[in-house]
Order: structure tokens, then C-alpha cells, then sequence
């Protein structure tokens, strides 16, 4: 067993000493089902005394069988998995599937659809970090942070409610535009969110960004170097806190990024108190984006244009034009619908847990040959023992909670 | 797969920093190269897949984005039966490349990336639990998201989508024994 | 206390009602059946267990969170030893790896216990008719109450445990008679792999009838 740790363990020089440790090795077992790794993770701890040894991750809990699915259901119909993948965040993923779909389909976006996305991302992005740092804070043995960041979501649930009728799994893009415009009505309320949220996030910090007991618990645990977090694939909040400057939204632009001002918070400490930080700060740079975005969102249509055969024409264009009519039966009939080019490609968003891509084939039919989701859980999971040798017990949840892992896209 | 036209709007974005893919050309001439709405793909013959990456690795491709594989079982003129893709990216230039590898029946085998990029682990555990690809030199391969007892690589084409009953088989709980 | 004033039954001896027309209440003072008195301590007392997998767990987290709080239904203790817990919930879909656990905890839960399964994946696979997820759990353990929804709201989740406390109050008992036999579930079972409601009569269904003569087979054999 290779042992990597920052402080040694014990004074084990001769090799006859390191094998009688071994021997006191504790294992213990960690999940699937305990409260604090929220979902179905596993883990096989080597424990001496509290100090972990070695630690194995195991997954599969919740292995449903997402790809072989995306193989059997039509670009618009997988979108409703794709809500149930990372489902702090559906409406990034979501984001994330049409982003990959249309590049394969080499489909050009109406600005108000683009803008509108962008603006979902954002407030998906707002909701996962909630989730994340409460989940921390909860951990951590801050209950009265947690609720503060739930009622923040229930807003964003709010929102998103108005705006596509379902509050959690949205289901909300489609190909080449969304499944409804947003009303003034939805403007109204991020305008109100826009305004209320930073004073809740002020009360956040104060509850916790200092707090001696967080602050102990978190500080130098589970440090990640830059080096490491790039040679294990780490990405997002967690490469970032590690010094890792990477973000696609502002490297690769993609929707409408590259209209706005923002920053990309960045730490170089790389524990889990960086994290934390990166994760709070990236929620006051996603409100820049936000405010920018609400206030400037372009007129037009939101789908792109019936000519081009590829959004479902609204009632209005199929009972009144004959394009519409056509386009619809078009797309409704089975042997019709998108032209689908024999490809691969791959297109990747900067989702609120890492680079979330999607490899798909396309072999003329409506359906992917293959449709793989590149999961930044699954190797932020992988880092997990490497993070938590030399660490006691008690740190595995704080590690655990920072690497904010969703069992559903860390399983698919 | 043959070259194709240069259509995309986007290829001048990709031509500004292809650094890391110039390199592997120069070192392994008539290597087929496609770009896609912008992205380079190399299929790179399995026997020299080892020497291509530790060439790319060294030519600052420092993140492996993805490795997964697709079963060209029921694609249209395909020739192989499965093709890895490994997706690299190099953080400071961002410059992008998918490699593309195919191998057959009956043994799959491709050698381990985990020695140059330690991110592969995991993903080759995947692709070996769904696929059945055979990865030689890997540390650690096993069974990643199925039960260790299970005999089947789901995500092959030739098995069904609803199984092939594993999951009806577990004994039942009734009232009287709980 | 809004406990129903005693219906005499069999077990009482039937000079009882003499025995009231002497016997003065002091206040404060009700009498009731113990059944009753059983089933709703029990009922106000619900301690969950959240088998909580996938997008589900995330609506019970708000359900237990502050907008929705569960504590005003007094089944708000969460505790994740199944050890202290008498209401399983199950929220989000289970798969082939995660059933022997579901079922090693479910053993492990004292009795009396209720299982609630919350979503259309727990309940029936929902959209995921995959080879991995397990097309319902009340094919392997028992079930008392199903929530649809993908996810279902938080209000759904409420009135589940709001329905399953009338259940407790209505039908509980010490003996925990009220629980499906296992011959009745094994008649749901049947149902559900027949796919056929004529059949619901467990003399008609062959499922049921071949259980049965194997029963028989074996107990002549012994």
C-alpha cells in the first residue's frame, strides 16, 4: 500500500515496524447509505486509530443506464434524462445536451434564445453552489447556513417554475430553441432575486466565512496541487480553487458569454476552504452576469426560423402558414424530422461542477448512435483518496461535501 | 474516414493554436485527420497509440478530457467494431484534439493511458465495465459501475436495452419475513 | 386528544357498559381502546429513515427544509439509523447494485415500520426501463404508500405522510394484522407480471397456482 501523506504516520523506517501497523489497520465501511454522503457513494476506509490510511471509492449505486438510454430516445425526448443526471443543476444540463446536440446538428441560435440560456445557466449555476456550500455547512455542523441556502433555492425554483411550469426537473431546451419564451413576469422575479439574494449572501459569509469552527475544519484539508488537479482531470470550481485558471466560459466562449463582464474567482490554497470561496465567490460573479443579462435580453424569436426544419413551429404559424403546417408534419412524421449528419463531435459547457460534455454520434437518424456524457464527478470522485490520506475521519465529510459529487452523473 | 472539406465557420478559431496536433503529424506522417464543425479528430492505429499520446502528452496536452468508446455494431459502413475516442485538451493554449482508435473482436485491447495522464484510471475502469476494452498496463481494472458479479458490457449494441432480466432476480421481502 | 369515544367490542366483557354507568371519569382522563391509543402515538410520531438516492432526495431535503418543514406534521426527526426509524422513504430510483442494501436496511428497521415510496422511479422505474434500475421496489419489499411525481412536489410528499398517519390511526394494531401477508403481496406480484386485471382472483392465476402447488409439493415431501 502506498501511503502519501504530508505528515509521516508513524515511525515506520524498518519494514518490521511498518507490517506490525498494518496490523492495527482498522476497515470501515462508508455508505452507500449514510447521511453524509448525501447520495450513494461508497467508500472503504483504512483507518489507524482516526487518521486515514488509504481510502477506496466505490460507485455504481445508482448506475441507471443514462447512455444506453440516450440511445433509444430522440434528441428533444433525452432532454428529461438529462434533468435526472445532475439534478442540483438540471437546467445546466440540460444546457449542456441542446449545446452538444446543435453542434452536431451545426445549428446557429436566435441572440434571444442564447441570451435566455445563458441566463438559466447562471441561476442553475446560483443553485448548484447553494446546494453545495450549505451541504458543506451542514456537514460541517452549521445546520442554520443550510437553511439559509435552501430558502435561496426555493427562489431559483420559484423562477423556474414561472418560467417552464416545472420547478426542479425543467426539461426546458429543445433543439434549436426552448420549450417557451420567457414572460415579463419571470424578468420581474430574477429582477427581485437579483435584489435580495446578495443581502442573503452577505448573511451567508458572515455566518460562516469566518467562523472558527468552519474555518478549523476546513482550512489544509484535502489540498489538491495545480499539478495534480490538472493530470487527474479535475475541472470547475475545484480546479479553480487549485489554481487552475481554466473556465470554458470565458477560454472556449460559447451562448453569450463573451457579451458580458464577469471575472473567473480563483484560489491557489487548494482545500476545501478555498473551495468553499471559489464557490461563493462564483455566485457573485454569476449575479454580474445576471443583471447583465436580464436587462439587455434581445427581441426576436426564440427558435430558430421554420425554414430551417428544426424547432417545432408554434399553433399559431401551423394553423395560419403553410410552411408551418409543413414543418410541422415534418417533424412529427417518423421518416422525416432533423437531418442528422453520420459524425462525431463533442461540445462541452462550463456546468457549475466542471466541464460537462457530450460525445455524440450521429448516424442520420433523430436518435444518437451514442450519446456519452463526459461526467466531471467521476474524476473529481477518483480524487477523493488522493485527497483524504493523512486526514482524520471527521475530514472525509468536509472533503467529501467539497467535491460537491452528484451520484447521478457521477453514476449515469 | 476520409478528409473533409473544410466547411465550418469555425475552423479559423481551431487553426490558431493547433501546436500539439502539428507535433503528432510531424512525428507520424499520413495519420488520417478529419475536422468537424471545428474539431480536429486523428485515428491513430492501436499499435501505436503508446507512442502517439507520450508524443501528445509531451506536446502540452496536459488534460484528458474523456476516454469512452462507441460499438460500430450496427453503424452504417463501419469496419471496426469499437472505437475508442480520447478527448485532449491543453489548458494554456486550449487548443482541443480528439484521438480515435479502433480495435475488434475478439480481445479489444489498448494500451493504458493511466502512466502519463493519472485522470485515465477511472474512465478506462468504465469504458472496460461497459465495453469490455481490455487495457493493458492499467493498475487497477475492474469493474467500475456494475456489480462485480455481473457478466455482460451493457453498453454494447448487442445487449438490450431492459437486460436480460439481471434485475429481477433478487429475492423478495414480504411482510411475514421482515 | 380527538380520540373517538370507545365502541364496546368482543374483547370486552359486555358488563362494561354497567361498569361505565357506575364508574365516574375524573378529568383529564380518556378512555380508549389500546389499539388506538397505539396507533396514534405511533402516527404523531413518525421518525423517517430517507433511503433518499436521486433527484427525489433533493425535493425531500426541501421538504424537510425551511418553506415546506415537516415538523409541523411531526414527522420531522430525520435520522439515518435505521435502528431509531419506523418510516422508510424511499426517494429516487433503485438500481440493481443499491436493492440488496434497500433490503438489508429495510431487515434492519424495528417493527412496527411503514415504507413510503416517493416518485415514479421508486415506484415503478419510471423513464428508466433500463437493464441496471429496478422496475419498482414493491416487487422486493414491501410498500404502504406510493408518491407519483417526477419528482413530486414537496406538498405530494407531505400528504403521503399526512395519508399514511389517517392509515395508522384507521387500521393500526399492536399485532400489526393490518400489514400486507405474503400471500397478498405475492398476489400483487402475480398482477404485475401478468399485466392482466382479470386475474386478480388467485385461484385464476397461474402464478399464484404454480406458488401454491410447489407450497403443497414441498410440505408432502416433508
Amino acid at each position: 500500500m502506498s501511503i502519501a501523506t504530508s505528515e509521516p504516520l508513524s515511525q515506520s523506517a524498518d519494514p518490521a515496524t511498518a507490517s506490525r501497523s498494518e496490523e492495527y489497520l482498522w476497515t470501515l465501511n462508508f455508505g452507500p447509505q449514510h447521511p453524509a454522503t448525501h447520495t450513494t457513494l461508497r467508500l472503504v476506509l483504512k483507518l489507524e486509530g482516526e487518521r486515514v490510511v488509504d481510502a477506496m471509492p466505490e460507485m455504481g449505486y445508482l448506475h441507471s443506464g443514462f447512455e444506453k438510454i440516450g440511445e433509444h430516445l430522440s434528441f428533444n425526448q433525452y432532454v428529461t434524462v438529462t434533468d435526472r443526471m445532475n439534478y442540483i443543476s438540471p437546467m445546466a444540463n440540460n444546457v449542456a445536451w441542446h449545446h452538444a446536440v446543435e453542434k452536431l446538428l451545426g445549428i446557429e441560435l436566435t441572440p434571444r434564445c442564447v441570451y435566455i440560456r445563458t441566463i438559466v445557466a447562471e441561476l442553475a449555476r446560483i443553485s448548484d453552489h447553494l446546494l453545495c456550500n450549505g451541504a458543506v455547512g451542514l456537514d460541517t455542523g452549521a445546520f442554520t447556513f443550510f437553511l439559509y441556502a435552501f430558502q435561496q433555492r426555493e427562489m431559483i425554483y420559484d423562477i423556474f417554475e414561472t418560467l417552464c411550469g416545472a420547478r426542479f426537473t425543467n426539461s426546458y431546451t429543445r433543439v434549436g430553441g426552448l420549450s417557451q419564451d420567457i414572460t415579463p413576469l419571470v424578468v420581474e422575479k430574477i429582477r427581485a432575486f437579483l435584489k435580495t439574494f446578495p443581502k442573503t449572501l452577505a448573511d451567508m459569509e458572515r455566518l460562516l466565512t469566518r467562523n472558527r469552527i468552519f474555518v478549523d475544519r476546513t482550512k489544509g484539508v484535502g489540498v489538491l496541487s495545480k499539478a495534480d488537479a490538472t493530470a487527474r482531470g479535475a475541472t470547475g470550481p475545484i480546479a479553480r480553487a487549485s489554481g487552475v485558471t481554466r473556465d470554458l466560459r470565458k477560454d472556449e466562449p460559447y451562448l453569450a458569454y463573451n457579451d458580458f463582464e464577469f471575472d473567473v474567482p480563483c484560489a491557489t490554497a487548494g482545500d476545501c476552504y478555498a473551495r468553499y470561496l471559489v464557490r461563493m465567490d462564483e455566485m457573485r460573479e454569476s449575479l454580474r452576469i445576471l443583471s447583465q443579462a436580464v436587462e439587455n435580453i434581445p427581441a426576436g424569436p426564440v427558435d430558430v426560423g421554420i425554414d430551417q426544419r428544426i424547432a417545432r413551429p408554434d399553433k399559431k404559424q401551423v394553423y395560419s402558414t403553410i410552411e408551418g403546417t409543413i414543418s410541422h408534419f415534418e417533424l412529427s412524421m417518423s421518416n422525416r424530422g432533423f437531418e442528422v449528419p453520420c459524425e462525431e463531435s463533442y461540445a462541452a459547457i462550463e456546468a457549475p461542477n466542471g466541464e460537462l460534455g457530450f460525445y455524440l454520434v450521429g448516424d442520420g437518424n433523430e436518435t444518437a448512435y451514442r450519446a456519452r456524457c463526459r461526467p466531471p464527478s467521476v474524476l473529481h470522485f477518483a480524487l477523493f483518496p488522493h485527497l483524504i490520506r493523512g486526514h482524520t475521519l471527521s475530514d472525509i465529510v468536509a472533503v467529501l461535501g467539497s467535491l460537491n459529487i452528484i451520484a447521478a452523473e457521477l453514476d449515469r | 474516414m476520409s478528409v473533409e472539406p473544410e466547411t465550418s465557420p469555425e475552423m479559423s478559431t481551431a487553426e490558431v493554436c493547433d501546436a500539439g496536433y502539428q507535433a503528432l503529424a510531424a512525428a507520424f506522417p499520413g495519420l488520417e485527420t478529419s475536422v468537424f464543425r471545428g474539431q480536429r479528430r486523428v485515428v491513430v492505429p492501436a499499435a501505436s497509440l503508446a507512442e502517439a499520446m507520450r508524443q501528445l502528452h509531451q506536446a502540452g496536452f496536459d488534460l484528458l478530457v474523456d476516454v469512452s468508446c462507441v460499438d460500430y455494431l450496427e453503424y452504417r459502413g463501419a469496419t471496426s467494431r469499437y472505437g475508442l475516442v480520447y478527448l485532449l485538451a491543453n489548458t494554456r493554449t486550449n487548443e482541443r484534439l480528439t484521438v480515435r482508435c479502433f480495435v475488434d473482436d475478439p480481445e479489444p485491447t489498448v494500451p493504458s493511458m493511466v502512466p502519463l495522464w493519472p485522470s485515465a484510471n477511472w474512465l478506462e475502469r468504465e469504458a472496460w465495465d461497459l465495453f469490455g476494452i481490455r487495457f493493458t498496463g492499467h493498475p487497477d481494472l475492474r469493474r467500475l459501475v456494475m456489480p462485480e458479479e455481473f457478466t455482460a458490457h451493457p453498453l454494447r449494441k448487442d445487449y438490450p436495452l431492459q437486460g436480460r432480466g439481471e434485475r429481477h432476480n433478487f429475492p423478495v421481502i414480504s411482510r411475514e419475513q421482515s | 386528544m380527538a380520540i373517538t369515544a370507545p365502541q364496546p367490542q368482543t374483547v370486552f366483557p359486555r358488563q362494561t357498559s354497567s361498569l361505565d354507568a357506575r364508574l365516574e371519569l375524573p378529568e383529564n382522563v380518556v378512555v380508549s381502546r389500546l389499539d388506538e391509543l397505539a396507533s396514534w402515538c405511533r402516527k404523531n410520531s413518525l421518525w423517517p429513515m430517507p433511503f433518499a438516492t436521486a433527484c427525489c432526495g433533493i425535493e425531500l431535503m426541501a421538504t424537510g427544509a425551511a418553506r415546506h418543514d415537516l415538523a409541523r406534521f411531526g414527522a420531522e426527526v430525520f435520522r439515518f439509523s435505521p435502528r431509531q426509524c419506523d418510516l422508510m422513504i424511499v426517494a429516487g430510483r433503485v438500481v440493481m447494485k443499491m436493492l440488496p442494501v434497500l433490503q438489508r436496511i429495510w431487515l434492519q428497521m424495528s417493527e412496527p415500520k411503514w415504507c413510503i415510496s416517493m416518485g415514479a422511479c421508486a415506484s415503478t422505474g419510471g423513464v428508466f426501463d433500463t437493464y441496471a434500475v429496478v422496475q419498482g421496489i414493491d416487487r422486493f419489499i414491501p410498500v404502504d404508500m406510493y408518491v407519483p411525481g417526477c419528482p413530486p412536489r414537496p406538498e405530494q410528499l407531505i400528504q403521503a405522510i399526512i395519508d399514511l398517519q389517517d392509515k395508522i390511526q384507521r387500521e393500526g394494531t399492536i399485532t400489526g394484522r393490518e400489514f400486507d401477508t405474503a400471500a397478498r403481496q405475492l398476489q400483487k406480484r402475480a398482477l404485475t407480471e401478468s399485466g392482466n386485471p382479470l386475474t386478480l382472483d388467485a385461484s385464476r392465476n397461474p402464478v399464484i397456482q404454480r406458488q401454491l402447488a410447489a407450497e403443497r409439493s414441498a410440505a408432502a415431501v416433508r
